[in-house]
């Protein structure tokens, strides 16, 4: 019987080597969280991936694998993706995390890159993710501009830091052109609805907000923002198609230069480890033009835009205070990333109670 | 427009999908076949309805695709199970699978398009009165062909003969067989009515709703629909009363928190399923009300021996 | 022309053989169109799709992780269905039986290591049953439909779980991610070959040999068998229906929250908001598939857990999407649940109208 497994394994190495060594392209892998049309998240991760074959043309075979459950399954289809002789392995969710981690450490050889995490239990792993929150401020003041009411609606899947983060960043934009405007909050508890969204979008702009934004993946808010005459912004990809008089801009999640680059570094041979937060001065997070706004409100955005990309001024400057009025950073001072890492706080002036 | 008849607009819209796909069902269930498919012939619905409308320009081709859409789906459901006599659960369950893969694959070259919207229907005069034009008057044809199909169900399965006969194929397949009805028949002729109305709801999530393909855009409305079948015992009006109550209280959810009232997201979320069976515990605490409707032979197979 | 089914004297044991064969034939034939429709060449991807995920020591393994959970919820299923009940809320079931056992490493975590497992084990199935306990209490008090109130609660313990995981279970250190704490060694279940197999395998293959023997052996089986194909009789026999609607639902939930606990405990190794890609309701498929006996869960759990891996292969190698390997799910189900149907029936092209 041992002799037998024993036989079966070595069957089993040797294929797994055959196919390994078999090509002299560098095979890149990706596992998606959803479809590639959501037009959301695993939409832009998708453009992503077309762009390194783009660039690379022949020297690259690019594989994926889309509608993979953050659970069990995404330790196999990883596995799959480091057997089937991948050189670098983007895995684009934050469940993804100790899936990846614990396949890098069968696959020495193989790079892993693990995107919204912040675990690497070995050399072979980085993580990487972007500064949403910096598109979040800029798109918060021009709510604060163009808004007559002075409330917005924020249309908010999950209170985790990411969201939360993006929705203070948004808070704190919006004060700082109207001291008294007023966000409401409502959490869908889910990343994909279109249903859902556009309910609450709806219930929204029924209750005064006559700005939506979004931190869900759908096109269904900015659809229903143009139908009642509200104004929206796009998330994760430009959405202009779908509401072309209604949305302002959208924060694009541009991970293309990112990819190909890593994808280089690999054929390079310089490929480390290590853990990238990058926002618009690396040009991971960009803004589609703006759009159906006065040519005044255009201005300050791309001003405040500059400002970030060229490091002169960050969202989270204080002061700042919390909820419960505490000053958190004073004057002038920055929040480190730490902090904004783990954020499960609300500014001063949000009116939402954030669900524990 | 006033936030209460905002609220009142944006449940009616999330009620319809659900009304419209559960009264489909409903009669399905009346005639003793138990489709568990609804997911799947919604999701094939919305996609070629949005198909058909993208590609002629015309919604009202949309609309009538998606319900050719759910009927395509509803026969292939029919003949496994009428004609080869298969398991009714397991074949619902495979038809969803294949629904929402075959969507899928429909709509790849849909995906990202702008959708052409159902229009409200004007009705001179009382669409313009204020509140209750906006809200008994300003919708599209769908939501008032929920309403229409529900009365007609309801009107059919009571006082015609036509229902009498579902019923009884429902009830007692042998002895509908023995009085002469072709109970296949009848069945496939319900399962088609089924799909047809699934394949509205469909049409109405991606023409209506949210007008747009995207994958899975059902997100689980179909399950929704054939809960509301049994938390209405069989009844089509208490299918509409169910299928508001439980838009009402999903849109509640939502509203309280954009008031900021701090109750977790996820309570309030489940909040429609634990209504629907705490109002389900109370009407079946009632047997006189259950026994009524309830079809004896659902799910059951029948095979006429000639 | 038109179809004509005749009901045969007894089930051929001929076609119960060669129904799967004749099943799996057609889907090659249907896969092999559908394969060269999207311009591949049909056989390698049927290769891939079928031969492929049991070629490799790696792959069966993945395979029989895939399976575990499936045959575990589907046995259960089963003996529920043979007494037409119909609990089609295992999925939540999986859920509760996760959240009850995760309960140790999350709040007892000092506890030993030789008492932590079993006692999550217990807690797993223990939690598994009490949510089952709900439809199978509705029904005998209220009389209260069991289809809908099993499939309601499966959306309460997905929020129960998201809310926990999101809330007072979060693990302090993770910067506020919706996860628990990583599970230590000792809450980890032992693995078994070179891979991820776990003791929930071994579980799955317990539970199928025990249920296979209670349904064909016992009086309780009698019981259940006779209970769901004429409960009037099983009344005069003096059987009680609902203690045997206690007894279904607390077996088929005790073995799904199994299941959940140990995908927590096993694959996953801590709790977060998804655990579960549709085990549940999957389960009923593999039910049926099975024919509703034990045994046959067994293979039915195989067959859809080599259709999962297989549709991931199309998808890594030929690039295909994972649309069509549902759609392929899908026919092959079909295919499998129409030819079933030979068993019981001759089949008969009849001219004309009756």
């Amino acid at each position: 019987m041992r002799t037998l497994f024993a036989a079966l394994t070595g069957l089993a190495l040797s294929l797994a080597v055959g196919v390994a060594s078999g090509a002299d392209k560098l095979k890149v892998g990706y596992i998606y969280i959803g479809p590639i049309g959501d037009h959301g998240w695993t939409y832009q991760h998708n453009e992503g991936r077309l762009a390194v074959e783009a660039a690379f043309g022949d020297k690259v075979e690019v594989v994926y694998v889309e509608n993979v459950p953050e659970g069990p399954d995404a330790e196999r289809a990883i596995t799959r993706l480091a057997r089937d002789g991948a050189g670098i392995i983007f895995t684009t969710s934050f469940g993804y995390m100790d899936p990846t981690n614990r396949v890098a450490k069968n696959f020495p050889d193989v790079k892993f890159e693990h995107n919204t995490g912040y675990k690497r239990q070995s050399d072979n792993v980085s993580t990487y993710n972007a500064r949403f929150y910096e598109g979040r401020y800029v798109i918060g003041q021009i709510a604060a501009r163009m808004s007559k009411s002075g409330v917005a609606g924020y249309i908010a899947s999950f209170p985790i830091p990411e969201v939360v983060r993006g929705i203070n960043s948004f808070m704190l934009g919006a004060q700082s052109v109207n001291p008294d405007f007023k966000l409401k909050v409502v959490w869908v508890s889910t990343w994909f609805d279109p249903g859902k969204e556009a309910d609450a979008a709806k219930v929204l702009i029924g209750q005064g907000a006559d700005i939506i934004t979004q931190h869900t993946d759908s096109t269904a808010p900015l659809q229903i923002a143009a139908e009642q005459g509200a104004h929206a912004f796009g998330q994760a990809s430009d959405m202009i198609k779908f509401a072309p008089d209604t949305q302002l801009t959208a924060i694009v999640n541009n991970w293309a230069p990112y990819y190909v680059a890593r994808v280089q570094a690999v054929m390079d041979g310089t490929w480390q480890s290590h853990d990238v937060w990058d926002g618009m001065s690396a040009g991971m997070v960009t803004m589609a033009p703006y759009t159906n706004l006065p040519d005044d409100v255009a201005a300050v955005a791309k001003e405040t835009e500059a400002k970030i990309t060229s490091g002169d001024f960050h969202p989270f400057t204080g002061p700042i205070h919390n909820q419960a009025g505490e000053m958190v950073i004073g004057e002038g001072e920055v929040l480190d990333d730490g902090v904004l890492l783990g954020m499960n706080w609300y500014v001063k002036g949000i009116d939402d109670k954030l669900p524990q | 427009m006033t936030a209460l008849e905002a609220v009142l607009l944006t449940i009616i819209t999330a009620s319809t999908p659900l009304l419209l796909a559960a009264i489909g069902e409903l009669v399905v269930e009346r005639s003793g076949v138990l489709n568990l498919g609804v997911e799947g012939m919604m999701v094939m619905g919305a996609v070629c309805g949005f198909a058909g409308a993208h590609i002629t320009g015309s919604a009202a081709v949309g609309v009538v695709a998606g319900l050719g859409a759910g009927v395509a789906m509803s026969l292939v459901f029919g003949f496994l199970t009428q004609t080869l006599v298969t398991n009714q659960v397991a074949t619902g369950l495979a038809l969803t699978l294949f629904g929402l893969g075959l969507s899928g694959l429909i709509g790849e070259s849909f995906t990202g398009l702008p959708g052409v919207k159902l229009t409200a229907i004007h009705i001179p005069g009382l669409s313009d009165l204020p509140f209750v034009g906006p809200v008994l008057f300003g919708h599209d044809v769908l939501v008032y062909a929920s309403i229409a199909i529900t009365v007609l169900v309801a009107w059919v399965l009571t006082r015609t003969r036509i229902g009498l006969v579902i019923r009884a194929t429902g009830g007692n397949h042998h002895s509908a067989h023995a009085l002469g009805y072709n109970v296949v028949a009848v069945r496939y002729a319900c399962i088609a009515f089924g799909g047809a109305c699934a394949g509205l709801a469909g049409a109405y999530l991606a023409l209506a709703y949210t007008p747009q393909w995207i994958e899975n855009m059902t997100a689980g409305r179909g399950w929704i629909a054939l809960a509301l079948v049994v938390f209405a015992t069989w009844a089509p009006f208490r299918v509409a009363v169910g299928a508001y109550l439980f838009g009402t209280v999903w849109i509640m959810g939502l509203y309280v928190q954009g008031i900021g009232i701090g109750i977790p997201a996820q309570l309030l979320a489940a909040l429609p399923y634990l209504v629907t069976i705490a109002a389900l515990v109370l009407i079946s605490g009632n047997r006189v009300l259950t026994k009524m409707n309830t079809p004896a032979c659902i799910g059951q197979p029948f095979v006429p021996d000639r | 022309m038109r179809l004509q089914l005749q009901v045969r004297s007894q089930p051929s044991r001929a076609m119960t053989a060669l129904s799967p064969v004749i099943a799996i034939a057609l889907t090659v034939c249907v896969g092999g169109v559908i394969f060269a429709a999207r311009g591949l060449d049909p056989l390698h991807a049927l290769y891939v799709y079928f031969v492929e995920p049991v070629t490799t020591m790696w792959s069966i393994e993945e395979l029989i992780v895939k399976a575990a959970p499936l045959v575990l919820i589907g046995a259960g299923l089963a003996v529920c269905f043979r007494a037409n009940l119909w609990n089609i809320g295992a999925e939540g079931q999986f859920t509760a039986g996760a959240i009850a056992g995760g309960a140790i490493p999350v709040m007892a975590p000092d506890l030993g290591p030789w008492v932590s497992l079993p006692l999550m084990l217990a807690l797993g199935m223990l939690g598994g049953m009490a949510w089952a306990a709900v439809p199978a209490l509705l029904r005998n008090r209220f009389g209260t439909n069991e289809i809908l109130t099993s499939l309601m609660l499966v959306y309460v313990a997905q929020y129960l779980l998201d809310w926990l995981v999101r809330g007072p279970w979060r693990d302090p250190h993770g910067f506020n991610f919706p996860k628990t704490v990583a599970f230590q060694d000792w809450h980890l279940l032992p693995t078994l070959g070179f891979g991820r197999v776990h003791l929930g395998a071994v579980f799955a293959v317990i539970a199928v040999v025990v249920l296979f023997v209670l349904m064909s052996r016992t009086l309780k089986g009698f019981e259940i068998r006779v209970s769901g194909d004429a409960p009037r009789a099983a009344g005069f026999g003096g059987f009680s229906r609902p203690r045997t609607v206690w007894f279904c639902f607390g077996l088929a939930g005790a073995l799904a929250g199994l299941a959940g606990i140990c995908e927590a405990a096993g694959p996953i190794g801590q709790l977060q908001p998804h655990i579960s890609p549709g085990y549940g309701f999957t389960a009923i498929i593999v039910a049926f598939l099975g024919r509703l006996n034990p045994i046959g869960v067994l293979l039915a759990g195989i067959v859809l857990a080599i259709s999962y891996l297989g549709g991931e292969a199309v998808q890594v190698e030929l690039g295909l999407s994972d649309k069509t390997a549902k759609v392929f799910q899908g026919v092959l189900l079909f295919f499998i649940l129409a030819c079933d149907t030979l068993i019981r029936y001759r089949v008969r092209w009849v001219a004309g109208r009756r």
